[in-house]
């Protein structure tokens, strides 16, 4: 098992080449020039933006369910969570609070959501699944009490920026999506942290024993995706003006898919934000291939369906 | 453990009779690296019990799992009733008569008594793939007659105690018509009173014309319930003898009488203390444990496994709780609660189970030996790669890890290498003590020698060691002074120049 020494251009090819996500980002780059070629309304770059600005919400959540999933855990609240913040943010600018100190609180409220569940994890010893399932119930069950079953409106300064804004042409939510993929991608591979993440999931026992704090590491992570998923829900709310109760109902599914599809094992101890953003972009741009193809709404489950079982399936025999 | 007269098994009760039901003759067994099996002859009276004794890795369980169908042995036959038999699997076993109850027993916790004695042939309703429950019922009633247990048939097995769980697996192989049942260390998990519970049992079993094969390191109990007794030594058959006329100290001579092969060990100053327990306990595990180390100093700590010497490693390192004892390192009181304030203080802890406690398998060597003091690479949390990789480089070099590069992941290293690997871990936090349990299980010679080396080497920079080790052999060899444990407590502290073989076995065995 004497890895090659040879050096120069060829083993830096190669290097890409074996890395975990170039199966996947070829699958990207195949769909994209697929549609490119074949639809001429898909070659705007405009659009193709457009498309970027869609799926953006998602990949926002996923960098954090990435790190959590390496740790192999799982946060299932991620849907409500978005809710309830989005939900409180249209509340309180409703009741005369100034619209970004409502966009913090809005934060806030994710983050706390979040540390909650890394304390039912690390204090109670809940399994994951079961701690944010309860989250999952808990949050949209206050969104609904507190907005009494009614949207908000949100009010156009936060609209023009957060859903509709650009920069250098460049939607603003795309740009978000960018900040938190390359700072979250930083964390996991440069810092201690982030080590401490990849180790827990590789084997927390070990991990344990070496001294790692893997109690603090679990708060951290857990705390943090709930500060993304509130982010997410904002951006998807001033998306589409309103802050809904029913927001991002059942989403948790389509961030796990993303960040499945871009390579992380369930297992924990592997995975990379860069593989996340691939993956939702995958799962992004196929449903608006569907619709230029002017295939029934109804077959984008089914797709997306296919595509996960796919990429696993091919990151198995991969392993083998 | 003392059994009255009136329970005692006397060997003269049930006369065992001539052709033996179970013979296995030279039997031979390698596994890569090491012959666990040579030439090895086993014979089973019908209605004897036969204790089959040796310490760890004498062959005890490679011979009981031949026997059982779980290993095909390279050379040698087994007759069964004076008929050839080929056991290719443990179904083959279970349908010759052979039963084997391990100490991790193999039942259904959530399931009911009936159901776990008949779990593999319930009782059908006529022609109807439906589970006949009163017939069940009837017929797991039978089954814990012959062996005079009287638990309820639909009570709960995992409510029950370990004893009483031991007595449904008996229930199991009874019922079943077995005709050896192979007991492996039956007693650790009982107290004294379900022991003799057990001992009326086997005195039943044996009525009835069952053997049993008594594994155990209690000689004691040896003396006790079986009639005689197969020594094992390194693989090979020592010897067999009527319990009437033996004595311990000459089973003891069985078991370890082999030539001495020390690995070298270099005399190093040593200094003052550096770390001592006091009176460290926890109830039913362990109990007074009390022992100093000093720089420079290997103190070896042997004993059987079971008597709970990993227990105690993992109550100074933080990982399991006591109720008890204090710790003092360098002089002072310390309080070590968890593996963090354990590193603080300047333990490190080389754990029994590298694959699953100790190693990240799917990282790289470099991020392995890193772990343990990460912080020492990074600068506002930001890690720096280039210096992690110097720092592996060379550990690598100095411990001479056998690894293409740094970058290599773990897993594809051979077992002495990768346990090189943990050490080079805990040598970077700089520990003032370090504790290796087991450092040199499942290592082959070569990589043995070189790691004791390396506990010299660390002995030698100042360093107090505490070894936790099964094997006679190194404790005696690297061992400046040893502490000999006994379930739960120290039976025996010698010198390096006081210890012995026979003693430290008389020790670790209760004597």
């Amino acid at each position: 098992m004497v890895e090659d020494i040879r050096g120069g251009f060829w083993s830096a090819v190669r290097r890409i080449g074996r890395a975990r996500e170039i199966g996947i980002f070829l699958f990207l780059v195949g769909v994209y020039f697929f549609l490119f070629i074949l639809k001429p309304q898909f070659r705007e770059l405009d659009k193709q933006l457009m498309v970027a600005r869609q799926f953006s919400w998602i990949a926002i959540i996923a960098v954090g369910m990435t790190m959590i999933i390496i740790t192999e855990g799982i946060d299932l609240s991620v849907g409500s969570v978005l809710a309830l913040a989005a939900c409180s943010m249209g509340k309180l600018v409703e009741q005369g609070a100034g619209v970004w100190t409502a966009v913090g609180f809005g934060l806030l409220i994710g983050a706390v959501c979040g540390f909650l569940n890394g304390l039912a994890i690390t204090k109670l010893r809940l399994p994951p699944f079961i701690a944010t399932l309860g989250m999952m119930g808990m949050a949209r069950g206050i969104t609904y009490v507190v907005t009494k079953a009614r949207y908000s409106i949100l009010p156009n300064e936060l609209v023009d920026v957060l859903g509709w804004g650009r920069w250098l042409g460049v939607p603003v939510p795309v740009w978000i999506m960018a900040v938190v993929a390359i700072v979250g991608s930083i964390f996991l591979r440069h810092t201690t942290t982030g080590r401490y993440i990849y180790s827990i999931g590789g084997n927390e026992e070990a991990a344990r024993l070496s001294g790692i704090r893997v109690d603090r590491v679990k708060l951290i992570v857990y705390t943090l995706t709930g500060f993304l998923a509130g982010l997410g829900g904002m951006v998807l709310a001033a998306r589409s003006n309103t802050a809904q109760p029913t927001a991002g109902l059942g989403s948790e599914l389509n961030v796990i898919a993303a960040v499945i599809v871009g390579g992380t094992s369930l297992s924990g101890g592997e995975g990379s934000v860069l593989g996340t953003v691939i993956g939702a972009a995958i799962l992004g741009i196929i449903p608006c291939g569907l619709i230029l193809f002017k295939f029934p709404p109804e077959w984008e489950y089914v797709t997306v369906g296919i595509v996960i079982i796919f990429a696993v399936a091919l990151d198995r025999l991969k392993r083998r | 453990m003392t059994v009255s007269h009136a329970e005692k098994t006397s060997p003269e009760a049930s006369p065992v009779t001539g052709c033996p039901v179970v013979e296995m003759r030279r039997i031979s067994k390698a596994f890569p690296g090491v012959q666990a099996l040579d030439g090895v002859d086993l014979r089973i009276r019908p209605g004897e019990v036969l204790a089959l004794v040796g310490e760890n890795g004498a062959g005890k369980s490679t011979l009981i799992k031949i026997l059982c169908g779980a290993h095909h042995a390279d050379v040698g036959e087994i007759f069964i009733r004076g008929r050839k038999v080929h056991i290719r699997s443990p179904q083959d076993a279970r349908s010759l008569g052979i039963v084997a109850i391990y100490q991790e027993l193999s039942l259904f916790p959530n399931m009911s008594v009936a159901e776990n004695i008949f779990i593999s042939r319930l009782p059908k309703r006529q022609r109807l793939p439906m589970v006949n429950w009163p017939r069940l019922r009837q017929e797991a009633r039978r089954a814990l007659d012959m062996i005079d247990a009287r638990f309820d048939t639909s009570a709960r097995v995992g409510d029950l105690s370990v004893a009483g769980q031991q007595m449904i697996e008996i229930a199991r192989a009874v019922s079943s018509d077995a005709r050896v049942i192979i007991m492996d260390e039956p007693t650790s998990a009982l107290s004294e009173h379900e022991v003799n519970t057990l001992f009326q049992v086997i005195a039943a079993l044996k009525k009835r014309g069952v053997s049993i094969v008594y594994i155990t390191h209690r000689l004691e109990e040896v003396f006790q319930v079986a009639d005689r007794i197969t020594v094992l030594r390194d693989g090979k058959h020592v010897g067999d003898l009527p319990t009437g006329e033996a004595t311990k100290e000459k089973i003891v001579q069985m078991m370890v009488g082999r030539s001495l092969n020390l690995f070298p060990k270099e005399i190093v100053p040593i200094g003052d203390e550096v770390m001592r327990v006091e009176s460290l306990s926890r109830d039913g595990v362990f109990s007074e444990i009390s022992f100093s180390v000093r720089k420079g100093e290997i103190l070896g700590i042997a004993g059987l496994m079971g008597a709970g010497r990993t227990e105690i490693a993992r109550a100074l390192f933080g990982i399991d709780p006591r109720d008890s004892g204090e710790l003092y390192v360098g002089g002072k009181k310390v309080e070590i609660n968890t593996p963090v304030d354990a590193i603080r203080n300047g333990l490190g802890l080389v754990p029994e189970d590298r694959k699953l406690q100790a190693l990240i398998l799917t990282m790289a060597v470099r991020e392995n030996i890193t772990l343990a003091h990460l912080r020492d690479f990074a600068t506002m949390g930001m890690l720096n790669k280039a210096k992690e990789r110097k720092d592996a480089a060379q550990r690598v070099r100095e411990l001479d890890i056998r690894t293409p590069s740094v970058e290599q992941r773990v897993a594809n290293l051979s077992g002495g290498n990768q346990q090189k690997v943990v050490i080079a871990k805990w040598l970077g936090v700089k520990p003032k003590v370090l504790i290796l349990d087991e450092p040199t299980r499942g290592i082959d010679v070569g990589a043995k020698a070189a790691i004791h080396s390396l506990m010299c080497k660390l002995a030698a920079s100042g360093v107090g060691i505490v070894m936790i080790s099964s094997e006679l052999p190194e404790i005696m060899a690297m061992s400046d002074r040893i502490v000999v444990l006994h379930e739960g407590r120290i039976t025996a502290r010698l010198t390096r120049e006081e210890a012995t073989q026979d003693r430290i076995m008389m020790a670790a065995t209760g004597g």
